[in-house]
C-alpha cells in the first residue's frame, strides 16, 4: 500500500506543479500584451540578459565550432574534407548547437540569477509590498524578464552563429590547412536563410522558457535561505531540461519535410 | 455596523492540514487604530494578507468600505490597494532602489505621477519620519534597522492611504528606537486620519497604539476590548499573554517548534 502511496502522491503533486506552472505562464502572457508597459524596465533587463550573456554566449559558440570542425576532420572523409567541414560546421551551429549550447549557457547565468533575485524578493516580502503599493508583481516583475529574454536570445544566437562558424573558420585554416577563400565560399554555398531561421525561433522559444522558469521558480521560492538555493537549483535544471525537450520537439516539427 | 472600514466575517484559511485562520470575525470601524496580540504562528499575517488580496482565503467574506474584496475583479481590487499602505515586518524595502525611490514608488508606479514631482513628496515623507534628504540617496542596506522601518512608513504614508496596516512595527528593534516608531506611527496616523490594523506581540507598542485590542489565538478572535481594559479583560488567555508568563492556558502546543 504504501508503495502505491508513493506514487500517488508523486503524481499529485506533479500534476500540482503543472497546473501551478499553466497559471503562472497564463498570468505572464496575459499581462505581457495589457498596459501599462514598464518600457525602462525591459530596457534594463535586456542589458542584463541579452548584453552580459555576450561574453559566455560567444566564447561557447567558439570553441563548439573549432572542435566540431576537429571531430568532422577525423572521423569524417578526408578526401573531401574541405567542403564537409565547412558545410557541417555551419549546419550544426545554426541548426542545433548554437541555439542549444546558447540556450543552456543563458539557462545557467540567467534562470539562476532571476529565480535567486526574485526568489530573495519573495522571503523578504518585497513581492507582497509591490501587491501593497498598487503595482502587479507580474508586470513589474516578469512581464520585463520575458519580453528581454525572448527579444535578446534570437539575437544573441544570431551572433553564436557567426562566431561559431568563424570558430570552425579558424580551426580549419589554421591546424587544418583548408584554404580560407574557399572554406567560406563553401560555408555560404550550403548555409540557407531557412537554417539561420529556425535556430533564431527556437532561441525565441528557450528565452521564454528560460525567464519563465527563473520567475516561476522564484516567485513560489519560500523558507529563507535554503527555499532561495532550491528555488535556484530548480529554475537552472528545469530550464535545461526543457530546452533540450522543446529543441528536439522543434527540429522533428521545422525539418518534418 | 455602519461606519466599519473594514470588516472581516467568519474567515477560514487553511494550508495543506494546518488550519491557520478558524472563522475570523474582526470588525475596525473608521478612524480608529485596532491591534491583534498573538502568538508567532497563530495566523496574524495570514489575516492581513486575506484583506490585502495576496492570499485568497478558503472561506468567509471580506468587506472594505462595505465592499466586498473578495468578490472584485483583478482591475477594480487593484483600485482598492489604493486606500492601503502597509509596513512591513522586515520593512520589504526594494533594494534595487534608492531610498527615495522606495519611499515614492507607490506614487510613481501606482499612481504614474512623474519622478521629480514624487521625490519632493518623498523627501518630505522621509522628514516626517525624521530622516534628511541626505538619507533619500541612499540604499536599504546601508541604513540601520530602525531607519529601515522609518523609511518603511514613509513609504506607507507616501500616497496618504485612508487604510494603513502595521505588521509587527517594532519586531528586532531596541526598546527606544520602537518607542520613537510607536510615536512616529501615532502620530502620522492621526495626522492622516487614517484607519489602521496592526499586529504585534509587543506589549509597549499595543499600549502605544491602539485604541482596541483583540487576541487572536489558533485561528479565532478569543477577546476583544478596549486598551484600556486589557489589564481586567477577565480572559486568562490574555492574561498569560500580556505578562509573557510561560504557564497558563496557552500550553506549550504552541511554543513547540
Amino acid at each position: 500500500m504504501t508503495f502505491f502511496a508513493i506514487i500517488g502522491r508523486v503524481v499529485l503533486a506533479l500534476l500540482a506543479e503543472i497546473g501551478r506552472l499553466a497559471l503562472f505562464v497564463w498570468q505572464a502572457v496575459s499581462h505581457i500584451i495589457r498596459p501599462p508597459f514598464f518600457w525602462r524596465l525591459i530596457a534594463q533587463q535586456v542589458m542584463r540578459i541579452g548584453y552580459f550573456s555576450l561574453p559566455v554566449v560567444a566564447l561557447t559558440a567558439f570553441f563548439t565550432g573549432g572542435a566540431l570542425a576537429l571531430q568532422i576532420y577525423y572521423g569524417g572523409n578526408e578526401f573531401n574534407s574541405e567542403s564537409i567541414v565547412a558545410s557541417i560546421v555551419a549546419l550544426g551551429i545554426t541548426r542545433e548547437l548554437g541555439p542549444v549550447l546558447g540556450g543552456l549557457m543563458v539557462a545557467g547565468r540567467v534562470s539562476a540569477a532571476i529565480a535567486a533575485e526574485l526568489g530573495t524578493m519573495r522571503v523578504t516580502e518585497q513581492i507582497d509590498a509591490l501587491t501593497t503599493l498598487s503595482t502587479n508583481p507580474y508586470k513589474y516583475l516578469v512581464v520585463p524578464r520575458v519580453v528581454a529574454a525572448v527579444v535578446t536570445l534570437p539575437i544573441l544566437v544570431f551572433f553564436a552563429d557567426i562566431i561559431g562558424i568563424m570558430g570552425g573558420f579558424v580551426v580549419g585554416t589554421s591546424t587544418l590547412d583548408f584554404n580560407a577563400g574557399v572554406y567560406i565560399k563553401n560555408t555560404a554555398d550550403f548555409l540557407k536563410f531557412d537554417d539561420v531561421m529556425s535556430g533564431l525561433i527556437k532561441a525565441g522559444v528557450f528565452g521564454f522558457i528560460i525567464a519563465v522558469m527563473g520567475c516561476f521558480h522564484g516567485f513560489h521560492s519560500k523558507g529563507g535561505a535554503q527555499g532561495v538555493g532550491r528555488a535556484t537549483t530548480n529554475a537552472v535544471v528545469s530550464a535545461s531540461i526543457l530546452i533540450l525537450a522543446a529543441n528536439y520537439v522543434m527540429t522533428s516539427l521545422l525539418f518534418a519535410n | 455596523m455602519s461606519d466599519a472600514k473594514i470588516e472581516l466575517r467568519n474567515v477560514h484559511k487553511r494550508f495543506g492540514s494546518k488550519v491557520v485562520l478558524d472563522g475570523i470575525n474582526l470588525t475596525v470601524p473608521q478612524g480608529q487604530s485596532l491591534v491583534v496580540i498573538g502568538g508567532s504562528g497563530t495566523g496574524k499575517s495570514v489575516m492581513i494578507k486575506c484583506v490585502l488580496g495576496i492570499i485568497r482565503p478558503d472561506r468567509g467574506e471580506i468587506f472594505v468600505d462595505g465592499k466586498n474584496v473578495l468578490k472584485m475583479d483583478q482591475s477594480e481590487r487593484e483600485k482598492s490597494l489604493r486606500k492601503f499602505g502597509m509596513l512591513f515586518q522586515g520593512g520589504a524595502l526594494f533594494d534595487s532602489l534608492s531610498v527615495w525611490e522606495n519611499v515614492a514608488f507607490g506614487l510613481i508606479q501606482g499612481r504614474r505621477m512623474k519622478r521629480m514631482a514624487a521625490k519632493d513628496i518623498a523627501i518630505e515623507k522621509l522628514a516626517k519620519v525624521g530622516l534628511g534628504p541626505e538619507v533619500g540617496e541612499l540604499y536599504p542596506a546601508e541604513l540601520s534597522g530602525g531607519m529601515q522601518k522609518r523609511v518603511g512608513l514613509a513609504r506607507a504614508i507616501a500616497v496618504d492611504p485612508e487604510i494603513i496596516f502595521f505588521d509587527e512595527p517594532t519586531t528586532g528593534l531596541d526598546p527606544i528606537t520602537a518607542d520613537v516608531i510607536n510615536q512616529l506611527i501615532v502620530d502620522r496616523v492621526k495626522e492622516l486620519g487614517a484607519t489602521t490594523l496592526s499586529i504585534t506581540h509587543d506589549m509597549a507598542s499595543v499600549r502605544k497604539i491602539a485604541d482596541r485590542v483583540a487576541m487572536i489565538y489558533k485561528g479565532k478572535i478569543i477577546w476583544e476590548g478596549p486598551r484600556e481594559k486589557i489589564d481586567q479583560s477577565g480572559n486568562d488567555y490574555v492574561d498569560q499573554f500580556i505578562h509573557g508568563r510561560a504557564e497558563g492556558p496557552i500550553g506549550m502546543d504552541v511554543l513547540k517548534p
